[in-house]
């Protein structure tokens, strides 16, 4: 594999990565407050949609990507109402939330666009466009440097920029921040919390409309910079695979990072190399395009080591005597 | 205005509280001079918990006012506690185990969006609040890595750091070992000195005579009685609280040991974690004698119970009269334990000892339930089992006496009592009982403490674990120590006494002369040892 090849299937990592990193992070902030959140899939899936639709008819981006975190804030405060305010079960009330993106996207577009449950293409200032990044032209002729930095590192949207820096932007608010320290400790310990004269519940919300808003960024990267439209079920799993990751991660901002890259690399690999040509026998591409999925059980299942949850979470606080 | 420095601390006027139909506070009037220790008894359920969650904002009273340092305060929640001077040290602590001692005493007191000024200044505030009250902590230790002891000196020092001048102890020595206890109760001594208020809930007699300056009795959500510690006894207390004459002491006779029903030799177990839970323990249990098992929770007691009762697996030898039973596999199971004879009380009844959900009269069978007297064909003749079930309630004195009434329905007392009447009617060789009176009300342990001792008089062997140190005086022929998984030594009840065995508790065998605080000071290093042991 030549030196430009590689270079390719990171690039194409990096994309592939966003969508997930947005999601895993997404998660971190909701589970780290002590909510479960199967359904990073339903809000992309949803953000997707409704960031694809509104792009298309106002021929903005920018309104389809607000239009896209609203619709993943609206199942987020719903999930939130079932399970903070009413104490429900978090992982029934993610899995409603899955059921009702896959249904309602595939409705919606097609009695607003009639094409198969799909929205037209988006072109133009519809869609995210590469940003290249300062010099990239003058260096690009620079060894290896060069390509790395014309390459792999400029080129991408904007959101993809901001999907990596919220890594240390997450790891500060959580770390060293006041609100950090309560989000964490509301997940550990919301008795705590309570105790210590701070709402439990506006702590929870705050995490919820957190992973609302970054649910909803990597449902409209994933419609409108990766792709141009929305089609069915365009997640694929993506908000499993980010869960995924976050365990892998141990629910820290730095190693989400590492995981969604790893996760990532494993998708870029299986869209580069499609079928392999063993001589006698060719590896069909179902199996390449399984791979990723197939790993992430494998890694889940043998890699993870011990990894700890935040004690108090998928449980609904209730004040105790 | 000249009232004001003779107000008191706390009043409260009246206060009424009902949850549904159960009137948890009904009129309740207190009221605690500063600077005084002030200590609140009651029994399970009437109503200290719920008067002192009013008190810290987690219950708003239905009637009542509330009056803080002469001024009427509300407190709808507990920001409001805190801003009124309120500190509380709930029985379970409110701390976050992964967090530091530092990141747990700012959380909700921090003093900008930024951690790191908050973290400095509370390191030099912890500082000052150690030499000031000799209470000292690491600042930088993980919560999960401190002693239960030291834990409770961290919800202290979080009341402290907040400016609280009143401090509130729910049963603060539950956990304790006995020289823990004394700590604490130093530290309480010099926080009055320096003009605290305190107030401290507890079941506790003697923790009340020891320490308090004035007493207030509850029983069912009703003050009976407020008194100066000094002009009562534990017996009016007693009595107060239940609301009848009550044996403090336990009423029995000398024993009459006969042949040995119960061998251990050498018995060990090793848990998931790879951690050896018991190293090699050897004891005995003879006919007609009542074996005391005493040691703070967790030094292995509850291993020792599930590995007789044929819960957990273990190495080594347990002869049962003279057969040797098997440890591991289909034979070491609790169907082939109470087949040779031994019942087992659980030490955590509502999990182990009955299914809450169940009604009483299914609970009375349970472990039994293959036994052939109470099959039908293929069927179980539950008519015959409820029968049986009623007359063992009746026998016990289960109240209220209705079978078909949810285990989870009935108070730990009387819980405990169902448990009993399995265990016992069926006529063991060994009983085994961990924790007999935990949570159980003074009235029916009196009761149970009396099921114990006539079964043993009836020259059955009997194993007894328990962390409450009077209890097993009591109660036990004889005494044996566990710390760490060890037996440490066994005393006869007549010829010790709570600071000896407090120390074997601690793992100290022999100090003439250490002073408490050296010895728990051990106590801790050892628990160090073991922790870096196990990494």
């Amino acid at each position: 594999m030549d030196f430009m090849t590689l270079l390719q299937v990171l690039d194409s990592t990096v994309r592939l990565a966003t969508p997930l990193l947005l999601a895993c992070l997404a998660g971190l902030y909701s589970e780290r407050a002590g909510i479960f959140d199967i359904g990073l899939e339903g809000k992309m899936l949803a953000a997707a949609f409704f960031s694809a639709a509104v792009a298309y008819m106002s021929g903005s981006v920018w309104l389809g990507l607000l239009a896209g975190i609203g619709a993943s804030v609206v199942l987020s405060i719903l999930h939130g109402l079932a399970s903070i305010t009413f104490r429900g079960n978090q992982l029934i009330s993610g899995v409603a939330i899955n059921f009702l993106a896959a249904g309602m996207t595939v409705l919606v577009a097609q009695s607003w666009f009639a094409q198969g449950g799909r929205t037209p293409s988006l072109t133009g200032a519809a869609r995210f466009d590469p940003i290249t990044l300062p010099l990239a032209e003058t260096l690009q002729n620079v060894p290896i440097l060069g390509p790395i930095y014309h390459e792999l590192i400029s080129g991408h949207s904007i959101l993809v920029y901001l999907a990596f820096l919220m890594v240390p932007g997450t790891w500060w608010l959580l770390y060293r921040t006041r609100f950090g320290l309560r989000l964490r400790a509301v997940g550990e310990n919301p008795a705590a919390v309570d105790t210590a004269g701070v709402s439990v519940v506006a702590l929870r919300y705050a995490a919820v409309l957190i992973c609302g808003v970054l649910c909803g960024i990597a449902g409209a990267y994933l419609a409108t910079a990766l792709q141009a439209g929305f089609v069915k079920d365009m997640t694929a799993g993506r908000g499993f695979i980010a869960l995924a990751a976050l365990i892998f991660a141990k629910w820290r901002p730095w190693y989400a990072l590492s995981a969604c890259l790893l996760f990532g690399l494993l998708q870029a690999v299986a869209l580069r190399y499609q079928n392999i040509d063993l001589g006698s026998f060719v590896i069909p591409v179902q199996v390449m395009d399984a791979l990723p999925y197939i790993l992430t059980v494998v890694i889940l299942a043998g890699f993870v080591g011990r990894a700890i949850p935040p004690r108090a979470g998928g449980e609904p606080y209730v004040k105790e005597r | 205005m000249t009232t004001m420095t003779t107000a008191p601390a706390i009043q409260l006027k009246g206060i009424s509280k009902a949850f549904g139909p159960v009137q948890a506070n009904k009129d309740i009037s207190i009221s605690v001079q500063p600077g005084t220790i002030h200590g609140i008894i009651g029994e399970n359920g009437a109503g200290k918990s719920t008067l002192m969650s009013i008190l810290y904002g987690f219950y708003k009273a239905d009637k009542g006012e509330i009056w803080i340092k002469g001024q009427h305060t509300q407190i709808p929640d507990s920001q409001a506690a805190i801003a009124a001077g309120i500190g509380m040290v709930f029985q379970h602590f409110k701390l976050v185990e992964n967090f530091t001692v530092l990141e747990n005493i700012i959380l909700g007191a921090e003093d900008g969006a930024l951690l790191r000024p908050s973290i400095a200044k509370a390191r030099k505030e912890l500082q000052h609040l150690a030499e000031e009250y000799g209470l000292n902590v690491d600042p930088d230790t993980l919560i999960e890595n401190l002693s239960v002891g030291h834990q409770q000196r961290v919800e202290i020092l979080k009341a402290l750091y907040r400016q609280a001048d009143i401090l509130i102890l729910d049963e603060p020595t539950g956990v304790l070992t006995p020289a823990e206890a004394d700590q604490l109760f130093r530290i309480l001594a010099r926080l009055k000195e320096e003009g605290k208020t305190i107030i401290l809930i507890t079941h506790k007699l003697r923790e009340i005579m020891d320490i308090t300056d004035t007493v207030s009795v509850m029983r069912r959500g009703e003050m009976t009685a407020t008194v100066k510690t000094s002009q009562t006894s534990p017996e009016e207390l007693a009595e107060l609280m239940v609301g009848r004459k009550v044996l403090l002491r336990v009423d029995k006779k000398p024993a009459t040991p006969g042949d040995v029903v119960l061998e251990v030799e050498n018995l060990q177990v090793i848990d998931e974690k790879g951690v050896e839970r018991l190293k090699g323990i050897g004891l005995s249990v003879r006919a007609g004698e009542i074996l005391g098992i005493a040691g703070v929770a967790g030094n292995g007691q509850s291993e020792l119970l599930e590995v007789l009762g044929g819960i957990c697996d273990a190495t080594g030898t347990i002869r049962m009269n003279g057969t040797e039973l098997p440890l591991t596999g289909k034979g070491a199971h609790g169907q082939s334990r109470r087949a040779a004879g031994i019942a087992h009380v659980p030490e955590d009844r509502q999990r182990e000892g009955l299914i809450m959900d169940y009604s009483a009269w299914e609970n009375t069978v349970f472990g039994y339930h293959r036994d052939p007297a109470i099959q039908k064909g293929f069927l179980m003749d539950n008519a015959a089992i409820q029968e049986e079930a009623q007359a063992k309630m009746d026998r016990f004195d289960v109240r209220p006496p209705h079978p078909k009434l949810a285990a989870k329905n009935f108070s730990g007392g009387n819980q405990q009592k169902i448990v009993l009447a399995r265990e016992i009617e069926r006529n063991p060789d060994l009983l085994l009982i961990g924790q007999p009176t935990r949570g159980v009300d003074i009235g029916a342990i009196e009761f149970i403490h009396q099921q114990i001792v006539n079964l043993r008089d009836q020259g059955k062997a009997i194993l007894l674990v328990s962390v409450e140190l009077d209890e097993i005086l009591s109660l036990s022929d004889r005494i044996a120590v566990m710390f760490d998984g060890q037996i440490m030594g066994e005393r006869m009840p007549d010829q010790t006494d709570e600071k000896e065995l407090g120390l074997l508790m601690a793992g100290v065998v022999q100090t003439p002369d250490a002073s408490l605080e050296k010895v728990v000071d051990q106590q801790f290093a050892l628990q160090e040892e073991e922790r870096e042991g196990t990494r």
